[in-house]
Order: C-alpha cells, then sequence, then structure tokens
C-alpha cells in the first residue's frame, strides 16, 4: 500500500509523554478528515501502547527510548507502528486475552483497546529485545468505499 | 489533571479536571485513599464533568476506588461523564458496578430515597 504520508519520532520513556504522544498521533491522523471521535480512539489507543512501553516493556524506566511511526496510506488508511527495546512478551497469545494483567491494579483492558477500536493489530516481540504494535485503521466510509 | 476533595457527611466528592492517563493516576488514586482512609467515609462520587480524556490507567483508579468503597458497605457514583468519555466506561463495564448519574444532584436525590 503506498504511503501518502509519514511522521516517525522518539520519546523517552516518560509518563509525561504519553499525552504528548497521542497528541500528535491525533493531529497527524486528522489529515484523513475523520470525525472527532474516530480522532479520540486513536488517541485511546496510542495512550494504552505508550504506557505498556513505560510499564511493561520498561517496568518504569525512564531513560529509555520509544519510537512512533505514523503513515498515511491509501483508501483513508492510518497505520500507527509503535517500538520499544524492552523486555520483550514471552507469550503473547496470554497476554493478549482481555482482562490479562500481569499487576492487580490494573484492568488489562490495553491490547483489547487496540483491537476493538483498530482494524488490524499485530504485535511482534522478542524477549530481551522488544515488542512492536501495530496498528492499521480504515476510516473509508461505507458509502464512500462503493465508490472507491 | 486537578484533584479537589470535599467531605459532605460520610460522602467524600471527588471533582477531577484535565486528562485521566498513567501520568496522574498514581497522584490521583494516592489523594482519594489518604480521605478515603477516613473512617467516616462511605460512599464517593467521582465528579467527571471536565474529564476530557481517560485510558486504561484511569479505569484502573476507578476500579481500585470501587472495590475499597464496596469493602466498606459504600456506594460509588460516576457524575457528568462527557460522552468520549462515558464511552470508555461503558465498555470497560464499570458503569455496571458504579452508578452513572448526570449531576451531583442527582446523587443526592438518588441517596436520599
Amino acid at each position: 500500500m503506498n504511503v501518502r504520508n509519514y511522521c516517525k519520532f522518539e520519546i523517552l520513556s516518560l509518563p509525561e509523554n504519553i499525552s504528548f504522544a497521542r497528541a500528535c498521533v491525533g493531529a497527524f491522523a486528522s489529515q484523513l478528515g475523520c470525525t472527532i471521535d474516530e480522532i479520540e480512539e486513536v488517541k485511546l489507543v496510542v495512550s494504552e501502547a505508550v504506557s505498556n512501553c513505560i510499564i511493561h516493556a520498561y517496568e518504569n524506566r525512564s531513560n529509555e527510548i520509544i519510537t512512533i511511526v505514523i503513515s498515511l496510506l491509501e483508501n483513508r488508511t492510518l497505520e500507527i507502528i509503535i517500538e520499544d527495546y524492552g523486555k520483550g512478551i514471552e507469550d503473547i497469545d496470554s497476554v493478549l486475552q482481555p482482562t490479562y494483567s500481569s499487576e492487580p491494579n490494573r484492568m488489562g483492558l490495553g491490547f483489547t483497546f487496540m483491537k476493538s477500536f483498530m482494524d488490524d493489530m499485530e504485535v511482534l516481540s522478542k524477549p530481551g529485545e522488544g515488542t512492536s504494535v501495530q496498528l492499521k485503521r480504515s476510516f473509508l466510509t461505507k458509502d464512500k468505499e462503493a465508490y472507491a | 489533571m486537578d484533584v479537589e476533595l470535599r467531605q459532605v457527611r460520610n460522602t467524600l466528592i471527588v471533582r477531577c479536571e484535565g486528562e485521566l492517563d498513567m501520568l496522574v493516576a498514581d497522584k490521583m488514586r494516592s489523594e482519594i485513599d489518604k480521605k478515603m482512609d477516613n473512617n467516616e467515609i462511605k460512599n464517593l462520587i467521582l465528579n467527571m464533568e471536565k474529564v476530557s480524556f481517560i485510558d486504561s490507567s484511569g479505569l484502573g483508579v476507578i476500579l481500585g476506588r470501587y472495590k475499597k468503597i464496596s469493602s466498606k458497605n459504600g456506594r460509588m457514583y460516576i457524575v457528568g461523564a462527557r460522552p468520549q468519555v462515558e464511552k470508555i466506561l461503558y465498555f470497560s463495564g464499570i458503569n455496571k458496578l458504579v452508578s452513572m448519574c448526570r449531576n451531583e444532584q442527582d446523587v443526592i436525590n438518588l441517596q436520599g430515597r
């Protein structure tokens, strides 16, 4: 799929940067002409993915790098890749179960939100090397799809 | 995120403002818990009129406070959630545990019954 526009940035694994990351992705994605509700869903998804990097991949260490790549593709499709270089996930299938959480005070809804609000989610991980979460969503409406 | 805490009889009213994510979750949790450990507190009203964003870190704070209040046999209410925040609260199922009300007056009416 052809890339129409692209943006890549890195942030330190600080909680302060979560709102920055979701605002950036939301602003960039708005070029696709999505509704405010859709942008809110995208921002939630980014918030969950970046929070996962900080809490789980880096176990709250604040001097690590998180890479975020946003691509605007054909057919009003948004692709977001969020990568960390942290501890990785041993058993991806169990982590993807709804309400799975390694910590009692968390709801385990992060990946559930990502799966629900995006069309496609892929999680690639290598223990000790890091994790890459690739998310895709098309904002083509049904009417427009018929003419596309 | 600003958090304002007020006690009215045995009810703690928490009014928060801003974005409820991981950055503010810990601060909010500890501020509410400090007040809630006071034995007089039985019920909790969380006023979310001015909350513009919530993610699973914020939901975790709500769930944890609900568990605490329930262990005291108290009740928890969420009031004034904006549509985009309300959608996430419903998605998480928190609305099945916590009573959702339009405003603080509605809670007082509900408690009066």
